[in-house]
């Protein structure tokens, strides 16, 4: 069975009202674009969402935001965004904060198997309180939960169409850990190549973690905070 | 010389030849152009890059390439790009030898709380609370005293902490502490502070380095 998909709505399809989907991305960089886009087109709702970031007002995940299509978001940081800020005061929005790597090792570890681990991030936090607390060697951990979600939504550069991933730059954060902490992998990519055109020793994600793969047109790439200095 | 000038010259003292260092969003950042040309410094960007270059020329700009801030950034010679389960493993293993953050108390055990006011919007702890349980040296910087005077430095926190005794050096506009197993030491006054200034400035209690008195 092909890998390569021409339309996203129809694996959209399976993506169902309470569904979770980790999302790939850090700010705007490297988000799967498409993917939010037909979603935000089909208007599934009561989504549990896990990324680090949700976006700007009107891209990103902004647009699940702005169409109230999340229940609950996990990230570490949401600063960017009013509609966020609306939602979460009024109650509409659930929120869990988590710390950039304690999230990063989540999703890492629930690709992995592993249902849980140890680490010294949050101990005397606001983020331990109701966690096990465990001494090693002397020092405090908390027990953290693997990530395992229905649905993971990333972005690569190219992909071959057995699912092997090549990520472009910092665009790559989040993307590989989320390809393997969801139940099926939907990749929306810049180049769509052939097989064998992909040296093995360049993949970043194995094609295994990957249940479809997409090429997108015209991506818009938006920039957060554009920093220059003078042409010389 | 400005407050903020004091802590930014003081603070990339704590730089040395050879280092990987992550330079926390804001004024942390502003230190990246006061480290020597000649040292062999990597800056680590916590959404994956190991080697910030500089901010790009209008024609180098790269949507696919930017800093834990958002900013476009390039990336320098030896650099290389990795996921985030890979950063923070950099960060959580003990591999990053400094981490230079904002502060906005320090108390006098060394607990930092940087993160969030409560009963304003709460934006998330980023990868702040992995850095200061992860990276080898935590260095803070801050204004000695809020907008209405009082106090950041305190006997203990009031806003939610950061870390638990993570702080090993704080540096702000009016002196430099370090934190030991002797307490909370001040090492430095900054230019034109007195001891006795310092003192009515500060609500933590701090032992004085022989040197300083």
């Amino acid at each position: 069975m092909s890998k390569i998909i021409t339309s996203l709505d129809e694996v959209l399809e399976q993506v169902q009202d309470g569904a979770s989907i980790a999302v790939g991305g850090f700010g705007l960089c490297g988000i799967p674009e498409k993917l939010i886009i037909a979603l935000q087109e089909k208007g599934t709702k009561e989504l549990t969402v896990y990324s680090n970031n949700c976006g700007v007002d009107d891209w990103g995940l902004g647009l699940l935001l702005q169409n109230k299509q999340i229940k609950k978001m996990v990230a570490s940081y949401v600063g960017e965004n009013k509609t966020f800020e609306k939602q979460f005061l009024s109650g509409e929005l659930e929120v869990e904060l988590v710390p950039q790597g304690t999230l990063a090792e989540r999703l890492r570890a629930g690709g992995a198997g592993i249902p849980g681990f140890y680490t010294a991030t949050g101990v005397g936090t606001e983020v331990a309180k109701g966690k096990e607390h465990k001494e090693f060697d002397g020092k405090t951990y908390i027990l953290e939960r693997g990530i395992v979600a229905d649905f993971a939504f990333v972005k690569a550069w190219k992909a071959d169409p057995f699912g092997n991933l090549v990520f472009r730059k910092t665009a790559r954060n989040f993307n590989p850990t989320v390809a393997t902490a969801g139940k099926i992998t939907i990749v929306e990519v810049e180049e769509l190549v052939g097989a064998g055109e992909l040296d093995a020793d360049e993949i970043h994600t194995p094609g295994v973690y990957v249940q479809h793969v997409y090429e997108g047109k015209a991506y818009e790439k938006r920039i957060e905070r554009l920093t220059t200095r003078k042409e010389a | 010389m400005s407050g903020r000038e004091k802590i930014l010259n003081r603070a990339v003292k704590e730089i040395k030849d050879g280092m990987c260092v992550n330079l926390g969003i804001g004024m942390p950042t502003l230190i990246a152009d006061r480290i020597p040309e000649e040292f062999d410094v990597m800056l680590q960007s916590e959404n994956g890059l190991l080697g910030i270059g500089s901010y790009p020329k209008e024609s180098e700009v790269d949507a696919d390439l930017i800093n834990a801030g958002k900013e476009t950034v390039t990336a320098k010679r030896n650099a290389s790009y990795f996921d985030s389960a890979e950063s923070f493993s950099m960060i959580r293993g003990g591999h990053i030898d400094l981490a230079i953050l904002g502060g906005m108390e320090v108390s006098e055990t060394g607990d930092l709380a940087n993160w969030m006011i409560p009963g304003k919007m709460v934006k998330g702890m980023g990868g702040a609370m992995d850095l200061v349980q992860g990276a080898k040296r935590i260095v803070v910087i801050m204004d000695h005293r809020n907008k209405y005077g009082e106090s950041k430095v305190k006997k203990s926190c009031e806003l939610p902490l950061t870390g638990e005794g993570v702080v090993h050096v704080l540096i702000t506009d009016m002196a430099v502490f370090e934190f030991t197993e002797k307490g909370m030491e001040l090492v430095e006054l900054q230019e034109g502070v007195t001891l006795e200034e310092l003192k009515e400035a500060t609500t933590a209690s701090f032992i004085v380095r022989e040197s300083v008195k």
